[in-house]
């Protein structure tokens, strides 16, 4: 009994970290679902999102501003750095190079990384800024039958309600409105989408923006649990297994994704680890997605890609 | 200076690969790169140690004129925590400067395993204050290498003494479990070794866990730590690693009274971010801890009241920056020492290593020089280049840190044959004679 309340602890703390690396990569998915680029730019645009947020919220509290007002401005602030950010990437970076290759955007969003992790410490500091916005504690529950219960942490909780609501936004936004039908015609065909009028600089700057706001969000989250500084850019790397698991243009497909990349990769670090030495988490993660590639190369939920050759 | 400009001063540097602080060489300078990280997962320690060095260099120059007249040029490099980088910085300032480089300080032991070979072949010294190989305290084997102050294997030890103090003696660690926490690189690993023979010798059950660079993602080892129960952490971490266990410890409950974390696991930057979960949280002390001492009235004086200084001055006075500032001033003093014997006038790294081997700073110079309370007297010998391996325990109350303990010395009969052990081995692979150290002194 005891084993399997172990098991069942691992499971959930691996299902709900999970959750959390799914909140960074539905970031990735939308912007590739809506433009077809590949935004490498999406840690550092967390890490944007929440040195601003969490400075902006110390120097409201400092000048007295009662903390939920601080809070709502705080998330004003961050939403409009997010804006502007999406405003210059579209006006200089994505814009000029419409109709060029997918691997020439790529590079392009590896460059902004560089500058978004460079001037976002440069402006707001490089220290650890802790930012509360969540309880951290933990719940133990079903202790009458597992000695010590099963711990459940109640930010993963959190985590997970929020990663709930933004994948039905989302799936709204892009099923039902005007806009979210005009951001995936154009990332089927650039040039069709724009034959037919749609605007596609201002497609490309609202996707950017709500990547930015997506990114805001997952900032929120993961602000609180590690405190907002340079170490939440290395969440790209924890949402890359979960996209190739998931699919690149899958909503959904970023929340399964990470279930399965948290479930793996814990139960293999708790269970598998000791025996071959322990740290091996992070590979065993991309173990997982290679798996898939095999069978599955456009992911569990992806589309799959025909082209007439 | 404010901190956009300063940023944005720093930001110019590493995108251009280094802070220049006087680059035209003149023929009296004596020239000390700095390797550093501002930026990267590992800057929130990286910076404030950079800043203590370089304020303390400064401070040389502006109050004393230099050492003896010899004005210290310096030139930073940007690592970021990363040994391919540091291997960079190394080639491109190793030669810089009227005579070389006086002595290199990566702050990592990954660059100091990838250096140690070649500094030995450029003869330049490399100062691994509280960090690097723990064999190379043998200098007969390395006479390149000074872990000054203590290695990781002392820290293990001091780390297992103050354990059995709190438990209420060594015959009590017997049968207790001891896991490690550590950074899954050179630096995390270093102690294993060590912490092994403890477990032997006092009958303790020790569990190492690793955590991947750069540690974010601790969830599994908390996990399994709550599982396995066992009655100490030790944490050997460095950067995000610290906060984030502290965090993941309070997550599951696990008390922080029975965290102990290493010397690099024991500044500001590691608690603050985990606000009160963080109260209680124990680490070791390179000797030193936070707090101002005679030495900081100098640099608020001479470096900060000019505009001089690397921080904000609130952040003078805290642990990693006073590191920085202790370690420059063991480099200070080891330069001036070589300076007795070979003259006033820059000096190469090979003149600097005698120095180094010979210096000797009792506590009437420690006095003298405003350390008084920082350190102890040290004394590095041909056999000895760790020179003394003393330290403290502090504990986090939420605001500061409070020292907790008396002062422990790591018990050298018993490291001592793990370091002839592995030194010997080294120098069998690298086909290195041990200088015989009986006939140098």
């Amino acid at each position: 009994m005891i084993a399997l309340g172990q098991f069942l602890e691992v499971l959930i703390g691996g299902l709900m970290s999970g959750v959390l690396y799914s909140l960074v990569a539905l970031g990735f998915v939308l912007i590739f679902k809506a433009s077809g680029v590949f935004n490498f730019a999406q840690g550092a645009m967390v890490l944007l999102a929440g040195l601003a947020l969490v400075r902006a919220l110390d120097l409201l509290v400092a000048n007295g501003f009662p903390l939920w007002v601080a809070i709502v401005l705080g998330i004003a602030f961050a939403a409009a750095i997010m804006a502007t950010t999406a405003w210059l990437i579209e006006r200089f970076v994505i814009g000029p190079l419409v109709n060029q290759d997918g691997l020439t955007l790529f590079m392009s969003t590896i460059g902004v990384t560089f500058v978004i992790e460079g001037a976002a410490e440069m402006i707001f500091g490089s220290d650890v800024y802790p930012l509360r916005l969540f309880p951290t504690d933990a719940w133990f529950v079903l202790e009458d039958v597992f000695p010590g219960g099963i711990l459940v942490n109640k930010l993963d909780v959190w985590g997970a309600l929020i990663a709930g609501i933004l994948v039905a936004g989302l799936a709204i936004f892009f099923q039902r409105t005007k806009t979210g039908r005009a951001l995936r015609a154009v990332a089927d065909d650039h040039l069709a989408a724009h034959s037919v009028g749609i605007p596609i600089g201002w497609i490309w700057f609202v996707v950017w923006l709500a990547a930015g706001l997506v990114a805001l969000v997952a900032a929120t989250v993961w602000g609180t649990k590690l405190g907002v500084q340079f170490s939440i850019t290395f969440l790209a790397l924890k949402a890359l297994p979960v996209l190739i698991i998931g699919g690149l243009t899958s909503i959904p497909g970023a929340i399964a994704g990470g279930l399965i990349v948290g479930a793996g990769e814990k139960i293999a670090e708790v269970y598998l680890g000791p025996s071959i030495g322990g740290g091996i988490e992070y590979w065993f993660a991309y173990v997982l997605a290679l798996a898939v590639l095999l069978v599955r190369p456009q992911g569990l939920f992806g589309e799959r890609i025909i082209e007439r050759v | 200076m404010p901190r956009i400009a300063r940023n944005a001063l720093i930001l110019a540097a590493v995108v251009s690969g280094a802070v220049v602080s006087a680059p035209a060489a003149a023929q009296n300078e004596q020239f000390i790169p700095i390797l550093s990280y501002r930026t990267g997962p590992y800057a929130v320690n990286g910076a404030p140690y950079a800043n203590g060095v370089a304020d303390y260099y400064n401070l040389v120059n502006e109050r004393d004129g230099g050492i003896n007249g010899v004005k210290i040029l310096v030139e930073e490099c940007e690592t970021g925590y990363a040994t391919d980088k540091g291997v960079e910085c190394y080639e491109r300032l190793k030669s810089k400067g009227p005579t070389g480089a006086a002595f290199i300080n990566p702050l990592s032991t990954g660059i100091t395993f990838a250096l140690t070979e070649k500094t030995a072949t450029d003869k330049i010294p490399i100062i691994t204050m509280g960090y690097g190989r723990a064999d190379s305290k043998n200098g007969a084997v390395f006479p390149y290498n000074f872990p000054l102050l203590g290695t990781y294997w002392s820290a293990a030890d001091i780390a297992i003494q103050h354990v059995a103090k709190e438990l209420g003696g060594f015959d009590k660690l017997k049968g207790k479990k001891i896991s490690l926490l550590y950074h899954d690189s050179p630096y995390g690993k270093e102690p294993i070794p060590m912490l092994q023979v403890l477990a032997q010798k006092y009958g303790f059950e020790f569990t190492p866990t690793p955590v991947t660079h750069p540690g974010v993602e601790q969830k599994s080892q908390w996990l399994a730590i709550r599982q396995n129960r066992p009655d100490y952490v030790l944490v050997w971490g460095w950067g995000v690693m610290n906060s984030t266990a502290v965090k993941e410890a309070a997550a599951v409950a696990y008390p922080r009274e029975k965290m102990i974390g290493v010397w690099w696991s024991g500044a500001e930057p590691d608690v603050t971010p985990a606000g009160d979960q963080a109260i209680g949280y124990k680490s070791l002390m390179l000797q030193h801890g936070a707090g101002k001492f005679p030495v900081h009235a100098d640099i608020e004086k001479y470096v900060y009241a000019k505009g001089k200084g690397s921080t904000d001055s609130g952040k003078v006075g805290e642990v990693l920056y006073n590191r920085g500032v202790v370690n420059a001033m063991l480099g200070v003093e080891a330069i001036r020492k070589a300076q007795e014997k070979f003259g006033q006038k820059p000096l190469t790294g090979e003149q600097v290593r005698w120095g180094l081997e010979n210096l000797n700073l009792s506590e009437a110079r420690i006095k003298e020089l405003g350390f008084d309370g920082m350190l102890k007297p040290i004394k590095i010998s041909c056999s000895d280049h760790e020179g003394t391996r003393d330290g403290r325990v502090q504990q986090w109350d939420g605001k500061s840190w409070k020292i907790i303990s008396d002062w422990y010395t790591a018990d050298e009969p018993l490291i001592d044959p793990l370091v002839r052990d592995v030194s010997g081995k080294y120098a069998a692979d690298k086909k290195i004679q041990p200088r015989e150290c009986s006939k140098e002194s």
